[in-house]
Parts: structure tokens; sequence; C-alpha cells
């Protein structure tokens, strides 16, 4: 789960992280109230869930109240990237003397939590690593012991040389570790990290990433998601248990199965037709399961086909059958259906959809080809 | 033979009583899994299709001589359920549950890698070695015992590739579904090194999915380090970046983690990605009959080369023979020869000794 600048330096302020004074507003009027009060230029800058803000014309820095109200009626219902801005922080500017880069991720190849530091900070981190990877330091964690003071002082020395600063730095690595450690991250960053002309360290942006997995930890958490910011047939999918992905196609795929749904969608691509979807209905599915699954392809006005893939191993094909003969009798489908079933009590399924006057096939091939046929007859 | 589970395997399964536990432990039952224990904490001493309970770990291995573990638990109570495995002198867990947060997964990882002891999973379907033993949840009727090794990310699409094999008369050794999680506990380089190993594979399939960087490392190893035919599988060429599709480690971030660069890696390698997955079977026919080819091809040279050596052993034995007969020869002469000057010399010294006797006696004289 991603969060807002805002919401992941809430997390960093309570682990004792430097963050300049700021507010999340939704007017241009409170914008300019808290420029007034802060007596300080502010940067009014864009909350949405997408890099590259600033180069978008998503961060403003603003020396007058004026200026803030301005730019915040500027930024405020901005389309960066497909995603309207709904909000912006105020948050108090900060002169700069250098920028640095923080993070910690969980790292599949090394199977540990890695911290990279860079010098060469306010930029991507992926851009530094392609073209200057010297400019970074890496170290992966040992999981028993943790992240040692040593450890931290050495990173923070290679940003910092001088030892005083590389010791202030050494503490922001070991609290950032330790928000990231807390808050079940998958990736906790500051980019910029800022030394001012007083050598004080500010964190400038922050990005916490949430493991939707560890959720359950932090059940407080689930107040930070962004309604606005998630896709709401997404977000209904994941209410059934099931997992959905929009696409711009129009044939509506259903399959059990994460890689069998993949490997289906890249089968339509093969033939020639479009996926208009990603969605597995799980191992265990339940007419309930596939009622909704068909209710939020059917919301998806490109839709011209439906494309059942079922893989019958632990799913049952005549529970999946009963959901499709309850689904069509309820939603009435303006589009055709097609089937491929194949495993455990596939004939029993089959018996099933005759009621539907459905016939099924049992090869993934075929029916995709007929979900391909029946899309290009329709467009 | 076959990798990981076989004829030998004792399985206790954590969870037995549960939902899934209890359904799995009856499938992998009638498949002839050999199920040991159950373990169920609270439900100590009770029975399950006459498989008995324990309240723990600890005490069902030492009481059954367990060797390996499936844990059917939730998310939640899974870490707690490997690690107590770990301790118990489990050598293998197969991990079912799903949702287990990845940096949980770094400790699990991390502990049981210096453990010495394998986790297959966390969010498998686990592990099947046909007509030997099941430990997973995968449909049995699709599987049937022959020259395949079958290593996979997924779950149904495993099963949707194992059963075109089937048909087309391609039976596993052994197929493994290694889990879709960004952490996991065996991956795809620890099943290549193994059906490398294991003299009943005569093939690899290796079936991936985008998200993280295992299949380029899988190409890499297998380029240097596996003989036997490979054939992979990359699904999901049409996923947008930045969505997991389904499993937690399916996911294109940044630059990374693309079908396009796995399929590439593969190809590089010498390694044919199927386009669809039906095309496998006939892959890894083609593959196999190549590799049978060559393996005759080799051991006719071998043979040859060893026919070759042995009359070259035969000649060189020859050679030696000579050469010791030599030897010894000169040995002999120079023995005798030494003999010769010791005998002359003391002939000699008698001959003078008796000159000057009779010299001697005759000046007595």
């Amino acid at each position: 789960m991603k969060i807002h600048e805002y919401q992941a330096k809430e997390i960093f302020g309570k682990y004792g992280l430097p963050i300049p004074k700021g507010e999340v507003v939704t007017t241009p009027d409170e914008a300019r109230n808290i420029a007034v009060r802060y007596e300080k230029p502010v940067m009014i800058k864009a909350q949405v869930h997408v890099g590259g803000r600033g180069k978008a014309g998503g961060i403003k820095y603003c020396k007058e109240p004026d200026d803030a109200f301005f730019a915040a009626q500027e930024i405020l219902g901005m389309d960066i990237k497909g995603l309207i801005v709904k909000k912006v922080l105020v948050t108090e500017a900060v002169d700069i003397k250098s920028e640095a880069y923080v993070g910690v991720i969980v790292d599949r190849v090394t199977k540990r939590n890695v911290i990279m530091v860079s010098p060469a900070g306010g930029i991507d981190i992926e851009e530094v690593a392609a073209k200057t990877p010297e400019k970074i330091m890496k170290l992966g964690v040992d999981p028993l012991l943790g992240l040692l003071p040593y450890e931290a002082l050495k990173l923070a020395r290679f940003v910092y040389p001088d030892i005083k600063i590389a010791r202030s730095a050494g503490g922001v690595i070991r609290k950032l570790y330790d928000a990231f450690v807390h808050s079940d991250a998958s990736l906790a960053e500051i980019n910029p990290l800022v030394l001012n002309n007083q050598d004080d360290l500010v964190a400038l942006d922050a990005k916490i990433n949430l493991d939707d997995s560890a959720l359950f930890r932090h059940p407080d958490y689930e107040n930070l998601r962004d309604l606005d910011a998630e896709d709401p047939a997404e977000m209904e999918a994941k209410r059934n248990d099931l997992s959905y992905v929009k696409l711009n196609g129009n044939i509506g795929c259903c399959v059990n199965g994460a890689g069998l749904a993949m490997a289906t969608m890249d089968l339509v691509k093969h033939f020639g037709g479009e996926p208009a979807n990603f969605l597995d209905i799980g191992g265990s599915s339940s007419p309930e399961k596939v009622l909704a699954a068909m209710k939020i392809i059917l919301n998806d006005p490109n839709v011209v086909v439906i494309l059942f893939n079922i893989f019958g191993g632990i799913t049952r094909c005549d529970d999946v059958a009963n959901g499709m003969v309850w689904a069509v009798e309820k939603l009435n489908p303006r589009v055709p259906i097609v089937v491929r079933l194949t495993g455990t009590n596939e004939d029993k399924a089959k018996k099933i959809l005759e009621k539907l006057d459905l016939s099924a096939t049992s090869s993934m091939e075929d029916v995709v080809k007929m979900a391909v046929n029946e899309a290009r007859s329709v467009v | 033979m076959a990798i990981y589970v076989d004829k030998k395997t004792r399985v206790i399964v954590q969870g037995i009583t549960g939902r899934d536990g209890s359904f799995h432990s009856r499938q992998m039952l009638d498949y002839g899994t050999n199920i040991v224990a159950g373990v169920t904490p609270g439900k100590g001493g009770s029975e399950i299709y006459g498989v008995p309970v324990f309240d723990s770990m600890a005490e069902a291995v030492e009481k059954t001589k367990a060797n390996t573990s499936i844990i059917f638990v939730p998310p939640m109570f899974a870490v707690d359920a490997i690690f107590e495995a770990a301790r118990s002198g489990i050598s293998l867990i197969v991990c079912i549950s799903e949702g287990i947060p990845a940096i949980d997964m770094v400790k699990v990882y991390n502990y049981l890698k210096e453990k010495g002891v394998r986790l297959i999973g966390p969010n498998c379907p686990g592990i099947i070695s046909p007509g030997m033993s099941k430990v997973g949840i995968l449909p049995a009727q699709i599987f049937a015992k022959g020259p395949i090794g079958v290593v996979s990310r997924s779950g149904t699409l495993t099963y949707e590739i194992v059963h075109n094999l089937t048909i087309k008369g391609l039976g596993q050794s052994t197929c493994i579904g290694i889990g879709g999680d960004p952490i996991i506990g065996t991956n795809f380089i620890d099943c290549l090194e193994a059906f490398e190993n294991d003299p009943a594979t005569k093939g690899i399939v290796l079936i991936g999915e985008i998200g993280g960087s295992d299949e380029e490392m899988a190409a890499e190893y297998i380029k240097r380090n596996v003989t036997k035919p490979v054939v992979g599988f990359i699904a999901g060429q049409t996923a947008p970046p930045g969505k997991r599709m389904g499993h937690a480690g399916a996911i294109i971030s940044g630059a990374s983690g693309l079908a396009e660069d796995k399929i590439r890696a593969f190809n590089e390698v010498g390694i044919p990605v199927a386009e669809i997955p039906s095309q496998i079977s006939d892959l890894m026919a083609e593959k196999l009959a190549e590799y049978q080819k060559k393996l005759a091809r080799k051991k006719a040279i071998v043979k040859s080369k060893k026919k070759t050596k042995k009359t070259a052993k035969k000649k060189t034995a020859k050679k030696v023979v000579k050469k010791k007969a030599k030897k010894a020869i000169k040995r002999v002469t120079k023995k005798t020869a030494k003999k010769k000057t010791v005998s002359r010399k003391l002939v000699r010294k008698r001959a003078e000794r008796k000159t000057t006797a009779l010299r001697k006696s005759g000046r007595r004289k």
C-alpha cells in the first residue's frame, strides 16, 4: 500500500526523524493561512501517489502567503500522470547546503533489509544506480542482530566525511531503519535528506510503501488508504477476496489462480485480442466469489465478452458453474460468455452449464480463440 | 529417485484440524503420503483419519521420527509455525499459507539457512513426486510418473502445464511450486541443482513470472551448471507496471521484473521459452530427443575412449614390463660383474699370498 508524503512524515516524526513543520490542506485559503502563521516562506507540495511531482509542476516555493494561495490554487485539481491532486502539503521552506539519499528496502536478491545511501540526493535513486553506481553505498542488515550503530555510522560517513555531521546522520539512518521495521514497510526513503546552512539534517521528502501482507498487525494503517487514489473496482474486488487489475482491452477474464490468470491474458494477446483485466478468483471458489467477479467485470464498459478459464484442482468446476448460473440469473449480462472448465467435477459442471445454453470447452487455447473471435465480431 | 520428497518422507501436518489442513490431509493420505502426525496446540491426544495429533512439533517429531512438515495455519501464525518446525529437528518444511509479511520472511529465510533446514514456499501449492509422496495441495490426478522435473512460482498455471505434459506422455519425477511471494525459502537455483543431480530427472521445465530477478539468475546458473535440457515459460507479458498481479511477488517495479527481460535471459543461454503453455511439451520432447542423442554420442565416445585407453594401458604395461626386465637384467649383470670382480681380486690375493708363501718357503729351503 502506498501512502502520501504527509502520512509518511507523520510516521517518521514518531520515530524522531527531523521533519520540517507542515500541514495538509485542500483549499488555497487554508494554504495561505498556514503560510501567514509560519511567518516564513513555504513549499506547496501535491500529495499524489506518483514520483516526479516536481518536474510535473506539483511542487512550488512560495515567498509570501499570497504566493501560497495561488500556488495551492494551481496545484489543487492538477492532473499528474493521470492522478488528480486533491490535497497539498504546506511545509516550511528549508535552505539547502547539500542533498543526500537514504533508503531501506526488503531486497529480494540478498533476502535482507538493505539500506542504501548516496550523496547524490534529490534525484531518482534508480537513475543514480544505473549511471553512477559508485555513488551508492549499500548494506544488508543482519536480520537477527538488526542495524548496528557502527554500521550506520559507516554509511553516514560515505555521505558526510565530517564526523560530527556523520554522527547525526548515523542517528537519522538508525531511526529510519526503526521506522521501516516497525511499520512493516517494503520501502522507506528520505530523498532528499537535506543539510541546511546551520549543518542540521532535515528529511525534506518522505516515502513509505507498506507491505499489504503486514496490515493485519496495523489496523490503524487502514485509515491511511487514500480511497480517491485507489481504483474502485480493485477495492471492490479486495473486499470480496478477489484479485483484480484493470487493463485497457475488451475481453473480460475470470480465472482461478494468479499464474494462470496472467498466462490467460498473455494468450489473449497472443491470438490478437486485448484483455480487459486480470482477475484471480482464488483457489476455493465459492459461487459468491463468481458472482462478485462477474459483477466487477461487467462494470467495465469496455468489456464485450467474458472469458472463464477454470482449471479444477482444489477448485471444483461445479462450484464455479453454479456460481455462473446464479450470476447470469441475477445480473443478466449484456455480453456473451465463453467458458473453459477442466479437472475436478468437469462433467458435472458442463451439465450445469447446459441450463445456460453455454457450451464449455476443455482447452484453454480454444476458449481464448473463441473470446478473441467474439470480440472481433463486435468491434 | 526424485527430489526433496520420496517414499522415505514422513510428514507432520501443522494445522491438521483446520478446514484446509484436514481437507488436504485426507487428499494426501489418499495419494499414499506417509502422514505420521498432526499438530494443533490444544488438541494433543486426539486423532484425525487415524493420525495422532500432538500439541507441539517437538513432541510430534520425537514420537514419530518425522522428517517433513507441511503448514496450513493462517499467515499471522505461520511464521511461528515455521520457527517451531525448524527447531524440532525437521529437515524440510512446506508452507502453504499465503500472506506472510516480507519482513518476517527475511528473518525466517536467514535463520533457516543457518540451521540447514529447507523451506518450500510460503504461498505455494507444495511438492509432489508422482507415485511416491505428495506434500501439498496439488491435484494428484493430473500427475504421472516420469522423467520431467517441474519447478514453478505458480499454482494453477503449473497444473495446466503438467496436465499437458502428462497427456503428451511426459511424466514427472518431481513437481515443485516454490511460491509466489517476493521472499521464498527455496528458489529456482536450488531446484535446478537438485534436478541436475537427480538421476530420475532427464529434463526440466521452469515456469517463471514477472517480478524480481530469480529467472535471470536461474538462466545464468543453467549456463554454468546444468547439462540436462531446460524449457522455460514466463507468465505476465501483458501485465502493467507497478501492479501486483495476484501474487505478492508478481510486480514490475521500475525497470525490473519485466517478462521480456526474463525471456531474453533464457534465450541468451540457449533455453527455449514457450510462447503458449501447450508448446512446452513439444519443446521438451524435442529437447529430450536431442539430449538423448547427445548422451548416446557421448557414451559412444566414452566407450571408444575407454577402448583406446585399455589398449594404451596394455601397451604401456608391456613397456613397463620390458623396462623392468631390462633393469632386472642390468641389476643381475651388475651383481654378477661385482661378484666376478670380487672373485678375481680374491683369486689374485690368494695367488699373491701363495706366491709370497712359496717364495718364503723357497728361501727357507
